[in-house]
């Protein structure tokens, strides 16, 4: 590790200043990740800026069901927090289903969603990588890919982003507040994480020193009837092989609305439109989560891989989608 | 690049300089002799090295010392200061929650953190909709954080259900 500078300024606008002033610095949320990378030699900064003791805690009821939740707000606090358990279930539960007591006590609403993937290779040095060495080429690609993607992977990365909170974010259509050189901006959250195409070296749009200072999350009754599904190689402490985040409305056997999510299986937290689209309207019965889960997966693509591949994610993924879908219904009749 | 921080450990006020890479987890080992927070993995995957931090469970192996200036950190040593020892530890000791003994601090200090966390009406993946009780679920869930080498879990359940009552 080289050494480094450490600053913790107390306010956003001079965090802001001092990474955007410097191509190496980094801003340190909780650390979980970062202090990883650091030791790992991910990451090689002069200067680690301390974003915990300026970044808000707070979790704001914005009125008419909607929340803003401040980058610095805890993840257990988050998921303990009643007004989230009761208007948006499914955040509590993702958060819950990630990472261990100790880490969420750690991890920051701002850092979780820009953790890094969890591909062995991008954590190894010694391999190449283009998403930590842009142009070394993938060595994911043939080789482990159990937890690699199905959708939306390119030739040059099929890596998967590992949080849960994100694919809850990404359902409930959250909006990403960010300061940057040039001031404050909105971000839909679902576009801000970005497919790997030929730049797989950048996980999101954000640019260099732009700061994430809250999370809002706007009014969808919908969510108050939503859950998280998670299924992993242990029964706890353990990233996702597939996932998903889902809210139903259902009236009178019928599917009215739909917000759902897969995590585990893409570059990005994966905002399953097609098969919100193809939910609405139709009976509320297995045959048409079925339906759904096809709509959104008629584009997968397997990975190949010495550990014998991904391609049971495929359906794992259709009936965890199914059967997520068929709890919730049955709560909502 | 060296820093001076002041720390509360175990109830006694520290002062020392770090180098701003040191975690801390080495902090606390190497520099101040205290020895009970252990390092397994040193990447945050095992929990050896869990210590109360302004009375939050956390791992002290991802934690910089530098951003940690002025904390109270208490670890198992911690617990019993007088050599009175805390009832999560001795409820590992009554139901023999240990073989090695490696990852025991980490367990008791996360076992006393969990037990607040509860306290506090906190879920977790197990709660249902009520509220959260002391069951063998939630004791697993809640502490899987927590890995046990020697696989003591059949006696680590049972001391924390024992201290929690
Ligand atoms: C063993 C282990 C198991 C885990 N299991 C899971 C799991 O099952 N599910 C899951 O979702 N996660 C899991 N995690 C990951 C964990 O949730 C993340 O590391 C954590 O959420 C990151 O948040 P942080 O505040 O610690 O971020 P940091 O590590 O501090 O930062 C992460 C990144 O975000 C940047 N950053 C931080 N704050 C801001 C901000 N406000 N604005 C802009 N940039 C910022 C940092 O520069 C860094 O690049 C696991 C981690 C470990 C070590
Ligand atoms: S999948 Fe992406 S992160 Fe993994 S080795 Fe390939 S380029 Fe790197
Ligand atoms: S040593 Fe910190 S979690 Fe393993
Ligand atoms: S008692 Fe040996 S590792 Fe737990």
């Amino acid at each position: 590790m080289r050494p480094f500078t450490y600053q913790a300024p107390a306010d956003a606008a001079s965090a802001v200043r001092a990474v955007t002033r410097d191509p190496t610095a980094v801003f340190l949320g909780g650390g979980t990740n970062l202090v990883d990378h650091l030791k790992l030699g991910i990451l090689d900064p002069g200067l680690v800026v301390d974003v915990t003791g300026l970044a808000s805690v707070e979790i704001t009821d914005l009125g008419g069901g909607a929340l803003r939740v401040g980058a610095g707000v805890p993840n257990s606090d988050l998921a303990a927090d009643p007004l989230v358990r009761e208007r948006f279930p499914v955040l509590s539960q993702a958060l819950l289903a990630g990472a261990s007591g100790q880490l969420r006590n750690m991890a920051t609403t701002g850092g979780n969603p820009l953790q890094r993937t969890r591909c062995v290779y991008f954590q190894d040095v010694t391999t190449p990588c283009n998403k930590r060495e842009p142009g070394s080429g993938c060595s994911a690609i043939g080789g482990w890919t159990r937890n690699h993607a199905i959708l939306g992977a390119s030739a040059h990365c099929i890596a998967t982003h590992p949080s849960d909170l994100a694919v809850a974010l990404a359902a409930l259509d959250a909006e990403v507040r960010v300061l940057g050189q040039d001031g404050e901006r909105v971000i839909p959250f679902t576009d801000l994480h970005r497919l790997p195409g030929d730049h797989p070296e950048h996980d999101t749009v954000l640019g260099h020193g732009d700061l994430i200072t809250a999370i809002d999350l706007p009014a969808r009754p919908i969510a108050r009837r939503s859950a998280y599904r998670k299924v992993r190689d242990r029964a706890s402490y353990a990233f996702a092989l597939v996932s998903v985040a889902a809210a139903v409305e259902v009236d009178g056997g019928v599917v009215r609305d739909a917000r759902i999510a897969f995590g585990g299986v893409a570059h990005k937290p994966w905002r399953a439109y097609r098969a919100e689209e193809a939910l609405r309207g139709a009976t509320a019965a297995d045959d048409s989560y079925r339906a759904a889960a096809d709509a959104e997966l008629a584009d997968a693509v397997a990975q190949d891989g010495l550990d014998g591949g991904n391609a049971f994610k495929i359906p794992l993924l259709r009936r965890t989608l199914v059967a997520t879908l068929r709890d919730l219904a049955r709560e909502d009749a | 690049m060296d820093s001076e921080i002041g720390l509360r450990v175990d109830g006694t006020p520290r002062r020392l300089t770090v180098d701003t890479r040191t975690t801390l987890l080495d902090a606390l080992r190497e520099r101040l002799g205290v020895t009970s927070p252990k390092k397994g993995c040193d990447h945050g995957q095992c929990g050896a090295c869990t210590v109360l931090v302004d009375g939050r469970r956390v791992l002290s192996c991802l934690t910089l010392a530098v951003a940690r200036d002025g904390a109270e950190v208490v670890t198992a040593e911690g617990l019993a200061p007088d050599g009175e020892l805390h009832p999560v530890q001795r409820a590992f000791i009554d139901r023999d929650a240990f073989q090695c003994g490696y990852c025991t601090p980490g367990q008791v200090v996360s076992a006393v953190g969990m037990l607040d966390e509860l306290d506090r009406g906190w879920p977790s993946a197990a709660t249902g909709t009520g509220e959260p009780e002391l069951d063998d679920a939630e004791i697993a869930e809640r502490m899987s954080g927590n890995l046990c080498r020697c696989a003591a879990y059949a006696n680590i359940v049972p001391a924390v259900r024992e201290a929690g009552r």
